[in-house]
């Protein structure tokens, strides 16, 4: 079909962006769907590949292994202190693809929209994500858009799907810590979690506590040209920290040794697991990482996290050890020892 | 954070686990039960018995109102969760509860039932002003710390008119546990368990003082230290009841001075008298049926007794015979003796009561501490 | 059981509420249960009800008991403990 005729009809009405909101058309693979593209979706990622309006996104990889990741985006509030479901789709597939050591590319976006879901949001909530992926050096090359009927979707859910190129001589997975290896965290626990928290209702609490929300491959661009030893990268999402650290012991077949007094949380954030009777260790990052590198390296890897925006308060938290039952151990912070279990379910708010 | 971290510094750790050492190097064996569900959880998620010497031991005791909880009081809640119209207000511990027949609230609430997790008595109310056209319940759970906050809801309930709000209660009563304990066979008997000496609950001493505790102390010559919540207090507490029994003194001390007074919260205290009065009969899971142990709303207050608006009657169901609970919760074995624990029975698939809450011991040793089984 | 925590009142909001801070954190509650209470106070909170204040006297007492669980004590044990290991 011809672009520019296409184009011609569609100029007839644009969507009313600031009052109109999204209806059944919209998702029908017809004239409707294309304005949506054309008005929201297209201007927001604002990329050569995506202007070329094909189902799908044609471009050359030069060398080395491919990554690619997925994730789909249900969280709500859709707008947070710190970022939006948009953001967080672009931050959370980047920072996917990026805990391989690959150098992030390309994204996909697929969007299920639930009927009447205005249009000045989601129109936001693209340019939210152009924005992020554009700073995180990616672009949105490709999607999708579906709208369901009232009632069958919360508002709207995002899949977003990414793709890398790992530079050679990197070799990082899950599996391959090592006992004495060094842990190290990128900072603070515990942070987006409690963003969130703080607008669920029945739990409101004031704070200027914001969501990590962040990229992550600039920093681990920086960190594995400086530190190619590294073994294991992992993000701690949902689950926090407990479950990322008991993942990568249950893979590797090792154990840990934490201790509590290096793991950095914020004040607010603590006093809001206190109210609520949650453990930080269990609460949700998304701007935040775990690096597992061989002690000698620990030094080095820890200056260049520091140096870079998102790992100031960078610390080396504590070490791997041959471990046959694979717990995670910590010393907690009078001296006695502990195991960070990963939990069963959500973490529930407790009187008790 | 103020009168928090202070009570959680490691080098004051130290010092107090050096003295604690040193006071009960007297070749005698130091058993301490802590009461409350709360601090159990403090001593396994902060490792303090690892900073205390062998021959003092901790017994975990029943102060956990989720764990004692009888399923059949469970399953009247959820039976009332899945009422048309009924919106169900509950805090969050009893959520993931297992009832009868692998229910809960959770899987209820996933099959329709409108059901609300609330942190405050305050939020039901506000849910049933909302909406007037339902009928809201709150699951009222706790002992004496928990049910003056039901009091209040229900007089706030009734100064605004509200005649959608009703609550489900199962409030019980900390000295009538403690009896139950003391007054156990196991404890009458020669070479039995012995409990030497108890830990007292922090914030339901704030709320009835440190005065109810003295009978127990004089009555059955077992000295209790009140105790504040944070590691440290625990620590000076257990300090405290060494120095008493290596004294042969068994009173009351008060170790939570911050916050606890000998008489209590009078205004607390009155709110509760003046909604509450004693069932004469309450069964407990693990510690079977104790007299005067649990309250019920006045009759002048009937309207917004849930048991007397709706027709639910109570049917007890049976434990599962392996499981140890009521053994553990007298402070009679430990988790590691039971049979079930941490194979069919964990956090993810709890069978008894201990395993049920996160402050059960048995729910806090397999969180915090089991790295200690199997390293034996 | 009985989960409870300190907080400051930073500010009354009504006959019986005010807006309390943990860390940074601030919630509004019930201190309807607590006679005369002041920005600047602490409170016991529990289940968004303010359930005592926490008497600052008393709290400043309890931590200078446990300073006299000092390092006086605890050299003279290391001492007492060298000396028993020491050769004969």
């Amino acid at each position: 079909m011809n672009v520019a005729s296409r184009n011609a009809r569609l100029a007839a009405r644009r969507l009313d962006l600031a009052e109109g909101r999204v209806d059944l058309t919209h998702g029908a693979g017809g004239r409707a769907m294309q304005q949506l593209i054309e008005e929201v979706f297209r201007p927001a990622f604002d990329n050569p590949l995506l202007a070329r309006g094909d189902d799908q996104a044609a471009f050359d990889i030069s060398s080395g292994r491919m990554v690619m990741s997925t994730d789909s985006f249900v969280v709500s509030p859709l707008f947070f202190p710190g970022g939006d479901i948009g953001s967080l789709a672009v931050h959370g597939t980047v920072n996917d693809v990026a805990m391989s050591g690959a150098r992030a590319l390309y994204l996909s976006a697929g969007f299920v929209i639930e009927e009447g879901f205005p249009l000045a949001e989601l129109a936001q909530i693209a340019r939210s994500m152009g924005e992020a992926a554009r700073a995180a050096g990616v672009a949105v090359v490709t999607g999708d858009t579906k709208v369901v009927e009232r009632g069958k979707a919360d508002r709207l859910f995002i899949n977003t799907a990414g793709i890398g190129v790992v530079p050679a001589g990197i070799e990082i997975s899950g599996d391959r810590a090592r006992p004495r290896d060094a842990i190290l965290l990128s900072g603070s626990m515990g942070d987006h979690g409690v963003a969130i928290m703080a607008h669920r209702a029945g739990l409101e609490f004031e704070t200027t506590v914001v969501s990590d929300s962040a990229a992550l491959n600039g920093l681990v661009a920086d960190m594995v040209a400086a530190v190619p030893t590294i073994r294991v990268l992992r993000d701690p999402t949902r689950g926090g920290l407990a479950a990322t650290l008991n993942e990568i012991c249950h893979q590797s077949n090792v154990g840990m040794q934490l201790d509590e007094a290096a793991i950095p949380v914020k004040p607010e954030v603590l006093g809001a697991c206190e109210l609520l009777g949650l453990d930080p260790l269990n609460v949700a990052n998304e701007g935040k990482l775990v690096a597992i590198v061989p002690a000698e390296d620990a030094e080095r890897l820890l200056a260049v996290l520091r140096r870079h925006p998102l790992g100031r308060d960078a610390m080396v938290v504590g070490e791997v050890v041959a471990d046959p039952a694979r717990f995670v151990r910590m010393a907690t912070r009078i001296g006695g020892e502990r195991i960070v279990d990963w939990l069963a379910g959500e973490q529930l708010p407790r009187i008790c | 954070m103020k009168h928090l971290d202070e009570y959680r510094d490691a080098e004051t750790a130290r010092r107090l686990a050096t003295t604690i050492a040193r006071e009960a190097a007297t070749g005698r064996r130091y058993r301490l039960m802590e009461f409350c569900g709360g601090h159990t959880h403090a001593i396994f998620r902060y490792g303090i018995e690892d900073l205390l010497p062998s021959n003092i031991e901790m017994v975990h005791g029943p102060g956990c109102p989720v764990c004692v909880l009888p399923t059949g009081r469970l399953d009247m809640a959820i039976r009332l969760a899945c009422r048309d119209g009924i919106i169900l207000a509950s805090y969050g511990d009893m959520l993931r509860v297992p009832g009868s027949r692998g229910q809960s609230l959770m899987k209820a609430k996933a099959d329709g039932a409108d059901i609300r997790m609330v942190y405050s008595t305050l939020d039901a109310v506000k849910l049933a002003e909302a909406n007037p056209e339902r009928e809201v319940i709150f699951f009222a759970i706790g002992f004496e710390t928990t049910t003056p906050p039901t009091a209040l809801a229900i007089e706030a309930a009734a100064k605004k008119g509200l005649t959608n709000f009703s609550v489900f209660c199962n409030h019980v009563l900390t000295p009538s546990a403690i009896a139950a304990i003391l007054e156990a066979p196991a404890i009458r008997e020669l070479d039995a368990v012995e409990i030497d000496g108890f830990l007292g609950p922090a914030h339901v001493s704030v709320v009835i003082g440190s005065q109810p505790y003295e009978f127990f102390a004089e009555e059955y010559r077992k000295p209790v230290a009140i105790s504040g919540f944070e590691p440290i207090d625990i620590m000076q507490s257990i300090l405290m009841l060494v120095r008493q029994l290596n004294e042969g003194r068994a009173v009351v001390e008060n170790q939570y001075i911050r916050a606890v007074t000998r008489d209590g919260n009078l205004r607390a205290k009155e709110a509760v008298s003046r909604v509450f009065e004693l069932r004469r009969d309450f069964e407990w899971r693990g510690l079977g049926h104790i007299p005067y142990s649990a309250l019920r709303l006045k009759d002048e207050f009937a309207g917004f007794d849930a048991e007397r608006r709706f027709d639910e009657s109570y049917i007890p169901t049976e434990g599962i015979k392996a499981c140890e609970c009521p053994a553990i919760l007298r402070g009679a074995k430990k988790p590691t003796d039971c049979r079930l624990f941490g194979r069919a029975c964990t956090p993810e698939t709890p069978l008894g009561s201990c395993m049920v809450s996160s402050e059960g011991a048995c729910a806090a040793y397999y969180t915090y501490g089991r790295m200690r089984e199997a390293a034996q | 059981m009985c989960h409870a925590l300190p907080v400051k009142i930073i500010a009354l909001t009504g006959p019986d509420t005010a807006k309390v801070s943990l860390g940074g954190i601030v919630k509004e509650v019930s201190v309807a249960l607590i006679d005369d209470p002041r920005p600047g106070d602490y409170v016991v909170l529990h289940v968004g009800y303010a359930l005592a204040k926490i008497d600052e006297a008393e709290a400043e007492r309890t931590l200078e008991l446990l300073a006299a669980e000092s390092s006086d004590e605890i050299t003279e044990f290391s001492a007492t403990a060298e000396a028993a290991e020491a050769p004969p």
